[in-house]
């Protein structure tokens, strides 16, 4: 038997199944935002919808995500004393961390931007939400690609 | 990474574009529920398309790598039970998925003829075209059925 083919303990599902279930939320909201952050053309409409995906879809999907990987890491023994992280997972940790250090970052910046959109301005912050946003979703494909793969 | 881990990362991929798409469907069946003009139901159309190709790319693309790793896999078997119900819950969210587009396309093709006659203003017809109830729980349903699909990939009943 491969390690593709591998069948997990019962008590690893539910946490896999919510860490997976928050990553998805996550991309979908990344996804929208991006789009119609990158559609807006100025329509004060869709910045608006760009950085309401990420505050309301995104953020709740990166923290159910991150609480999920935690249980999931904790169930699989990653996360005692002396055990080393293999390279997937530290792909995993590293993009989730460094990604929700972003996304707080785009957020913030975003936040911003909808604020000054009262005055006719802030669309130049809501393009580096869109930048940010776009960053995250290349960095989330690899994450999922290096977390489903698991490469050695 | 071995063929079999590339097939499996790729068939993850896949499932994480169509549940992206999901999502960014739930987000724009709320936003499109407050439009009423013409104008700002076509703006909708670039992101609807980007929507449909996540759903379409990650559809096929777990539909074709999944069943590749069924019979790659020496431990499954296209007739495990497990299986057998996800590709049942891939149609299931096919045909409903379709429907839900139909139901909202409805509003998006009245926008564009109402555009086509020069009319710009707020119309009911319209808006009422865009809250589509049928859309709502078809789209439901979508979910429901690929939320059991993730449950059933992830649980592996049987195996």
């Amino acid at each position: 038997m491969t390690v593709v083919a591998a069948i997990r303990p019962d008590s690893w599902n539910f946490p896999l199944f919510l860490h997976v279930l928050g990553a998805m939320v996550l991309t979908g909201g990344l996804l929208t935002s991006a789009t119609s952050l990158g559609v807006a053309r100025g329509d004060v409409r869709y910045l608006r919808l760009g950085y309401w995906s990420l505050l309301a879809v995104s953020l709740p999907g990166w923290v159910l995500m991150r609480a999920g990987a935690e249980w999931i890491a904790s169930r699989e023994g990653w996360n005692e004393k002396g055990v080393s992280d293999p390279t997937w997972l530290g792909i995993g940790r590293v993009v989730a961390d460094l990604g929700g250090l972003l996304l707080l970052i785009a957020l913030i910046v975003g936040g911003i931007g909808v604020r000054r959109l009262r005055e006719g301005r802030g669309s130049g912050l809501l393009r580096a939400t869109l930048v940010v946003a776009i960053i995250l979703l290349a960095a989330y494909v690899v994450a999922v690609w290096a977390m489903a793969g698991k490469p050695d | 990474m071995s063929l079999d881990q590339w097939l499996l990362a790729l068939h993850v991929l896949s499932a994480f574009a169509y549940v992206g798409g999901v999502v960014l469907f739930w987000i724009l069946i709320v936003v499109v529920r407050t439009i009423d003009t013409p104008e700002a139901t076509t703006r909708m159309e670039p992101i609807v398309k980007v929507g449909n190709a996540a759903v379409g790319i990650g559809a096929i693309g777990t539909i074709a790598l999944g069943i590749w790793l069924a019979f790659a896999l020496d431990s499954y078997a296209i007739w495990d039970g497990w299986i057998i119900a996800a590709l049942v819950l891939w149609a299931a969210a096919g045909a409903f998925g379709q429907r839900t587009g139909v139901a909202y396309m409805r509003g998006m093709t009245k926008a564009k003829e109402l555009e086509a006659a020069g009319q710009t203003g707020a119309n009911a017809e319209l808006l009422a075209l865009n809250r589509t109830n049928d859309g709502v729980v078809l789209h439901f349903l979508t979910s429901v059925a690929v939320l059991l699909m993730l449950l059933d990939m992830i649980f592996k009943p049987g195996a």
